[in-house]
């Protein structure tokens, strides 16, 4: 990881998309870029790997399903079995159409509760962190975009600067 | 331009044959006699190890039946037959049940599988009607696959409706309301005569597939049109927009509709708020199936060169979706009607789980676990083979659907897929295939007019 990073600071997401492209292709290592929003495509464009959580989405669907069968079954038909409508109130199966919206809420609040979770922890996000966000204004409406230096310095100073960037400035590493 | 090639013509021709001899079977072996039907019966069963007699089997069977669908609707039209014809013999009665329903048989294959391939036509008119009036971006290079699709809706509705005016005629007793001697002894359908007889239902009809088609012809003139306007010239384009938009609305009403006419009407006894939606729910399923196994063959070979696998994932997306949103409805249903168990609700389900037990739950296995599980994972979305093996299991699955909607009221527990079933299929299959392959070689591929046809072309996911 080099010392020096560049901070190339964009007011428009289409120019920042156009201008990640433009230092990729020039073999330039981009450490961060901060958006205030998600931008369509830029993980493609930052060369990103695709995401798992869509795996442990699966997952998680598939654990809450099971907690919500093995919870039913107790409450409804081991623990306390009554009678709702005249329905058979022993057996599992014959009640399953009752069940369903149980099962299938359970699902949904598993999967997406333990993803969000999820996410969090793999973004090292948690309560009081403080912000590593190099410039307030990306939470509002400028873009960032974090540059490794290797090589020619101004070289890459001028790219940027033809890229769109409102603004070029190079900072020290604080985590190298 | 696409050519229609002489191999898949003949395909189209041998199903065709091979659907003309099933269905000829099918209303050739129908019996013409109560003691014939009987013998019939008695034979499948004796075939498989059963003991019953055939006039023994007659009377026992009388006896649990009128226990058990008590409120079906063909056990009113039965009872009605016992009271008019027969006074209290209910073997005898029973015996005429059986033949009526012996008869319906290849009445009903021949009307599910004209009706599952027509929903086919029209579902993709609707889904083609929404693309248009949401100014979608992507599917433009698909218009012309979808075009094609709705080809059919013309052969369908004219077969639908000739089929109809000859249920109208009582060439067959698959709508039990049509039979004025049942309506004189049912009560619940008499209520109902001001909406369910003959010259509205007709009248009704009429004006559905008028609509319908009149939509088609349009907005297909038009899509052509604006490929051979100048550019910068969206008038064209600019019509189609806002009568798809008025199409959708009369699409919605009269599809609802429809679907209590042509098939909840069957069970004129039942009723379901949602029917209509849950028809719609197949019929853009297997619609969007369809498109995109079309598009996959003409991609195979060889045509349609800018549609990649962002535009099959995206339809593959709604494949997914479809068939979620179809089981939501298909529960819904269920459940309301089987928690409340209301008698004259609940027959429906009854007669479905009694004697339809394998392709009712088969269905939702078809319908919702396969599609579920195969599809949900973004990268099978862009495969091929994957939507095609999905794709198969789909168009199988709604049409057992269509299926268990037409058969327990017209044919009871009488069912079985033999020559007419398959042959009815077979058929339409292949009148399907001519129809829509013939029409897509008529224009080219891409509508190259479409203002939106770079957005199209660019499209990534």
């Amino acid at each position: 990881m080099s010392s020096k990073l560049v901070h190339a600071v964009y007011d428009d997401d289409d120019t920042l998309l156009h201008a990640v492209k433009d230092v990729k292709k020039a073999d330039y290592h981009i450490e961060e870029v901060f958006t205030p929003f998600p931008v369509h495509g830029l993980d493609h464009a930052m060369g990103l790997a695709g995401t798992r959580i869509a795996i442990m989405a699966f997952m998680y669907g598939v654990l809450g399903f099971i907690v919500a069968i093995t919870m039913i079954n107790y409450i409804m038909i081991a623990d306390w079995p009554q009678n709702i409508g005249g329905k058979p109130s022993f057996s599992f199966l014959e009640n399953l159409p009752a069940f369903v919206p149980v099962i299938f809420e359970m699902t949904v609040f598993f999967a997406a509760h333990l993803m969000v979770i999820t996410f969090y922890l793999r973004s090292r996000l948690w309560p009081f962190k403080k912000a590593e966000n190099p410039m307030p204004e990306t939470t509002d409406d400028k873009f960032l975009m974090q540059v490794a230096i290797s090589g020619d310095e101004k070289k890459l100073v001028s790219l940027l600067k033809n890229s769109g960037a409102i603004d070029v400035s190079i900072h020290e590493n604080q985590d190298a | 331009m696409y050519t229609f090639t002489q191999r898949l013509k003949i395909t189209a021709y041998v199903l065709m044959g091979l659907g003309l001899i099933g269905l000829t079977i099918g209303f050739l072996s129908t019996p013409d006699t109560v003691a014939e039907a009987q013998a019939m019966v008695a034979d499948a069963h004796g075939g498989h190890g059963d003991s019953h007699a055939a006039d023994a089997h007659g009377a026992a069977d009388s006896d649990t039946h009128a226990g058990e669908h008590a409120d079906a609707s063909h056990d009113s039209s039965h009872d009605a037959h016992a009271d008019a014809s027969h006074g209290d013999d209910h073997g005898d009665a029973h015996g005429e049940h059986l033949l009526h329903q012996l008869q319906n048989k290849p009445w009903a294959a021949l009307y599910v599988a004209a009706f599952f391939f027509f929903m086919i036509a029209l579902g993709t008119l609707a889904f083609y009607a929404i693309q248009r009036a949401a100014q979608a971006g992507w599917p433009i290079l698909l218009y012309r696959v979808m075009e094609g699709i709705t080809a059919y809706l013309v052969p369908g509705s004219i077969i639908i409706y000739v089929f109809l005016v000859l249920t109208g005629l009582h060439a067959n007793h698959l709508f039990v309301w049509m039979d004025a001697d049942t309506v004189a002894h049912d009560e619940i359908i008499q209520g109902k005569v001001g909406y369910l007889n003959v010259p509205f239902f007709m009248l009704r009809a009429a004006i559905y597939l008028i609509g319908w088609n009149l939509y088609r012809y349009f907005s297909r003139r038009f899509s052509l049109a604006q490929d051979s306007a100048a550019t910068g010239d969206i008038r064209n384009y600019k019509k189609n927009f806002r009568m798809s938009a008025a199409f959708l609305v009369f699409f919605f009403v009269t599809e609802s509709m429809m679907s209590w006419d042509w098939i909840m009407s069957l069970d004129p006894h039942w009723f379901s708020t949602l029917f209509g939606w849950y028809v719609l729910a197949s019929m853009l399923v297997t619609a969007v199936t369809v498109i995109a196994l079309v598009t996959i063959y003409l991609k195979s070979k060889g045509y349609l060169p800018k549609v990649n696998h962002n535009h099959l994932h995206d339809l593959a997306k709604f494949m997914f979706g479809l068939s979620v949103f179809w089981t939501y409805l298909w529960f819904s249903q269920f459940m309301l009607i089987w928690y409340s168990n209301i008698p004259e609700e609940v027959t429906y389900f009854l007669t479905r789980i009694d004697d339809y037990n394998l392709p009712f739950f088969g269905m939702v296995v078809l319908n919702f676990v396969f599609p579920l599980l195969i599809l949900m994972s973004s990268d099978y979305k862009r495969s091929n083979w994957i939507i095609v093996m999905a794709g198969i299991m789909i168009v199988i699955g709604h049409y057992i659907d269509i299926f268990n909607m037409v058969m327990p009221a017209t044919v009871g527990d009488q069912w079985f897929i033999g020559w007419p079933e398959l042959g009815g299929f077979l058929f339409f299959a292949g009148l399907f295939i001519y129809v829509v392959f013939r029409a897509i070689s008529k224009a080219p591929l891409e509508a190259s007019g479409d203002p939106y046809v770079g957005e199209s072309e660019k499209f990534v996911y």
